[in-house]
C-alpha cells in the first residue's frame, strides 16, 4: 500500500528522519512507536505531502508520490490527522466535517448562484453523513458549537471524524488518543477495528498508549531517532532489546539487568 | 440657538460625506482583507488595481458615450462597470500566474510576497499611466442631485441646505448591496465556505475536497471586482487621477487594520471608522457650533482641528494607535 524507501528529512543539519525505510500493508492497522522526538510525526508530514523530504521516496500503490502536495494525496484517498488538532475554527463542527468531501457542483459561481437545487440536494447528503459521523463518535451535542470552542478531546474526535467523511483508502492517526478519556479511547479503538474490517481503510497509527496498540495493531514499527529499529508484532517489539534501549536509555536499561540479577 | 440647522449642516458636510467615502474605502478594505485572508499577504498593488479597473471602466464609459449609450440618471459609469471588472480580473489572474504562482510553490514567506506586490503595483501604476495619462479625468454623468441644497431649503425653509449628490447615492446603494452578496457568498456557498476554511486553516484546508488553485482564483476575481467597484465609485464621487488611487492605499489599508485584517467584517467597519475620522478632523465645525451655541459664545475661528492637505495623517496616526494597542484590530483579525 505505501512503501517509504530510505527517507531523510532534515531541518539544519539536525535528521528528524534519517533514512527510513518501511512498508505499511493494504488492509493493515500499522502502529508507529517510538520515544518522544524519534520522528514519527516528521515521517507523516513528509508521506502526507506536508513537508517536502531531504530525500529517498515514498510509493502509494506501486506509484512514487514523494512530494506530491496534501490535496493531490487527498484525492488518492490519504488522509491523516494531526498531533495538534487542527479545526476551522470560525465553523461549526458540523460545518468542519462537511468541509470534507468534494463537493463539485456546489464550487463552480454558476451552480453556486444558478444551480441551487442540485446545490442543495448534495449539501443534504453530506449533512446527513456528518450527523451520522457525530452520532458515532457520541459527539452529537456539539455539532452546532464553533469548533474553535470545542475542547482539546473533543477536536481530536472531530478530526477522526473528518477521516470518515469520505471513503480513504489509507488513513495516517497521529496521536488520536492523547487527551481522550479512556471511555473514548475505547470507543476510538473500536471505531478503528470497525473501519478497517467493514470499510476496508489501511490505518498507520502513532500512539504511546501500549495498551492500544497491543488492543489494534499488527504489525507494530518502533522508531527511534530518526531511524526504524523494530518492526513486528507488539510483542516482538515490546521485547526487542534495541527497543527497549531507545526507551530507557543503555544505562538505565543496564541498571534494571543488574537489579534483576542481583535479585 | 438652532438645532435643526446645525444637524441640516452636520449631515450635509460630515454625515454624508463621511458615509460616501467610508463605503469606498471599506470595499477597498475588503479586498485587501480578502487577500490578505487567504493568500496570506498584504497586498500593495490594490490600489493600483483599483485605478486599473477604473481606467478600463472610463474608456468603456466614454465609448458607450461616444455610440450613444447613456443609462439615464444613472452614471453611464454603472454600465461599463462589468467590463471594468472582466479586465481587471483578467489581469490580475496573469498577474498571479506569472508572477504570485511561483512564489505560493516555493512557500515564500509574507514579506517577499508584499515586495513582490510592490513590484506588482509599479507595473500597473505604469500601465494605467502610460495608457491614460497621469491627469485628472471627470467622467460621472446622469443626475446630478438626488436632493439639491436649494430645493432642500426651499421644502424646508430652512437656511442650511441639504445636498445629496447622485453619485453619493449610487455609492452608499452599491456598497450596501456588494457587500450584502459578498457576505452571502462567504457564508452560504461552498466556495465561499471553501475560502473561509483556508483562512482559518490552510494545512487543513488542503486535507479536504478542496481545489486550492480554484480558492486561489475565485479570491482574485472577488478582489478585482472589489477593488473596480470600489475604484469606479470614488472616481464617480470625486474624479479619477492614477496618483490619487495610489494615495488611498493608505487609508484603505489603515482601515483593513484597524478592523483587523483578513475579517471582513472589520474591513468595513474600519472603513468607516477611518472615513469618519478624516472628515470630522479636518472639517471647519465653525458652522455647527455657531447654530448650537448662543451668539455671545460664538467661535472667532474655523475650528478646523486639521487642514485637509493632513488628511492623510490621520490614517497614519490611526493606524499607530492601533497597532500600539490593539494589535489585533476592532474583529481581531484573521477569521471570517
Ligand atoms: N519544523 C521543525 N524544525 C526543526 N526541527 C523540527 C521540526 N519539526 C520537528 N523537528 C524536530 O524533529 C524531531 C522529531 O520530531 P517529531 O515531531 O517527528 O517527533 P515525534 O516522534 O512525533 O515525537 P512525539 O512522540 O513527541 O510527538 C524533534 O527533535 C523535533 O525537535
Ligand atoms: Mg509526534
Amino acid at each position: 500500500m505505501i512503501r517509504v524507501e530510505n527517507l531523510h528529512r532534515h531541518f539544519g543539519g539536525f535528521r528528524a528522519v534519517d533514512g527510513a525505510t518501511l512498508e505499511i500493508r493494504k488492509g493493515s492497522i500499522t502502529g508507529l512507536i517510538g520515544p518522544n522526538g524519534a520522528g514519527k510525526s516528521t515521517l507523516f508530514n513528509v508521506i502526507a505531502g506536508r513537508l517536502p523530504p531531504t530525500s529517498g521516496r515514498v510509493v502509494m500503490d506501486g506509484e512514487d508520490v514523494t512530494g506530491l502536495p496534501p490535496h493531490e494525496l487527498f484525492a488518492k484517498g490519504l488522509l491523516r490527522t494531526f498531533q495538534i488538532a487542527h479545526e476551522f475554527g470560525s465553523m461549526t463542527v458540523r460545518e468542519n466535517l462537511m468541509m470534507v468531501p468534494a463537493m463539485q457542483s456546489g464550487e463552480t459561481l454558476w451552480n453556486a448562484w444558478f444551480n441551487r437545487g442540485r446545490v442543495a440536494r448534495e449539501e443534504a447528503a453530506i449533512r446527513a453523513k456528518a450527523d451520522e459521523v457525530l452520532e458515532f463518535l457520541t459527539i452529537s451535542h456539539i455539532a452546532d458549537l464553533k469548533a474553535g470552542q470545542i475542547s482539546g478531546g473533543q477536536k481530536k474526535l472531530v478530526e477522526l471524524g473528518r477521516t470518515m467523511m469520505v471513503d480513504a483508502k489509507i488513513v495516517f492517526l497521529d496521536e488520536v488518543g492523547a487527551g481522550v478519556n479512556r471511555t473514548l479511547l475505547n470507543t476510538i479503538g473500536d471505531a478503528i477495528l470497525r473501519l478497517n474490517k467493514e470499510r476496508g481503510y489501511t490505518f498507520c497509527v502513532i500512539e504511546h498508549d501500549m495498551d492500544f496498540i497491543a488492543r489494534i495493531c499488527d504489525p507494530v514499527i518502533c522508531m527511534a531517532e530518526g531511524k526504524v529499529l523494530a518492526q513486528g508484532t507488539v510483542d516482538e517489539v515490546k521485547n526487542d532489546e534495541r527497543v527497549i534501549e531507545a526507551y530507557l536509555g543503555t544505562g538505565l536499561k543496564n541498571k534494571i539487568k543488574e537489579e534483576a540479577a542481583h535479585g | 440657538m438652532d438645532i435643526l440647522n446645525a444637524l441640516v449642516a452636520f449631515l450635509n458636510f460630515v454625515f454624508i460625506p463621511g458615509l460616501t467615502y467610508g463605503a469606498q474605502l471599506a470595499l477597498g478594505a475588503l479586498g485587501v482583507t480578502l487577500i490578505y485572508g487567504i493568500l496570506r499577504f498584504s497586498n500593495f498593488a490594490h490600489g493600483d488595481t483599483m485605478a486599473f479597473g477604473t481606467m478600463v471602466t472610463i474608456l468603456v464609459t466614454w465609448w458607450f458615450q461616444s455610440i450613444g449609450i447613456t443609462a439615464g440618471i444613472l452614471p453611464t459609469a454603472l454600465l461599463a462597470l462589468p467590463f471594468g471588472i472582466a479586465a481587471t480580473a483578467a489581469l490580475v489572474l496573469a498577474t498571479d500566474k506569472a508572477v504570485y504562482q511561483f512564489y505560493r510553490r516555493q512557500k515564500a514567506s509574507p514579506t517577499i510576497l508584499v515586495i513582490v506586490s510592490m513590484g506588482v503595483m509599479f507595473v500597473m501604476n505604469g500601465i494605467v499611466r502610460l495608457i491614460i495619462g497621469v491627469d485628472d479625468q471627470n467622467f460621472a454623468d446622469g443626475g446630478r442631485f438626488l436632493i439639491s441644497a436649494g430645493e432642500f431649503k426651499s421644502a424646508t425653509g430652512l437656511a442650511e441646505g441639504l445636498a445629496i449628490k447622485g453619485t453619493q447615492a449610487v455609492t452608499v446603494i452599491t456598497a450596501f448591496v456588494v457587500v450584502a452578496a459578498l457576505f452571502w457568498f462567504l457564508q452560504k456557498t461552498r466556495t465561499g465556505k471553501s475560502m473561509r476554511a483556508f483562512s482559518d486553516n490552510e494545512d487543513l484546508a488542503l486535507l479536504s475536497g478542496i481545489n486550492p488553485d480554484r480558492v486561489v482564483q475565485v479570491t482574485w476575481i472577488l478582489a478585482a471586482a472589489l477593488a473596480t467597484i470600489a475604484g469606479v465609485l470614488y472616481g464617480l464621487d470625486k474624479s479619477f487621477r492614477p496618483f490619487t488611487y495610489f494615495q488611498l492605499l493608505l487609508p484603505i489599508f489603515a482601515a483593513a487594520i484597524v478592523g483587523g485584517l483578513g475579517s471582513p467584517l472589520g474591513a468595513i467597519a474600519g472603513g468607516f471608522v477611518i472615513a469618519f475620522s478624516e472628515v470630522v478632523l479636518t472639517y471647519a465645525w465653525k458652522k455647527v457650533v455657531t447654530y448650537v451655541l448662543p451668539e455671545s459664545l460664538a467661535p472667532d475661528g474655523l475650528l478646523q482641528l486639521m487642514a485637509t492637505d493632513y488628511k492623510f495623517a490621520v490614517s497614519f496616526a490611526i493606524l499607530i494607535l492601533v497597532l500600539l494597542f490593539m494589535p489585533t484590530g476592532l474583529f481581531k483579525g484573521k477569521s471570517f
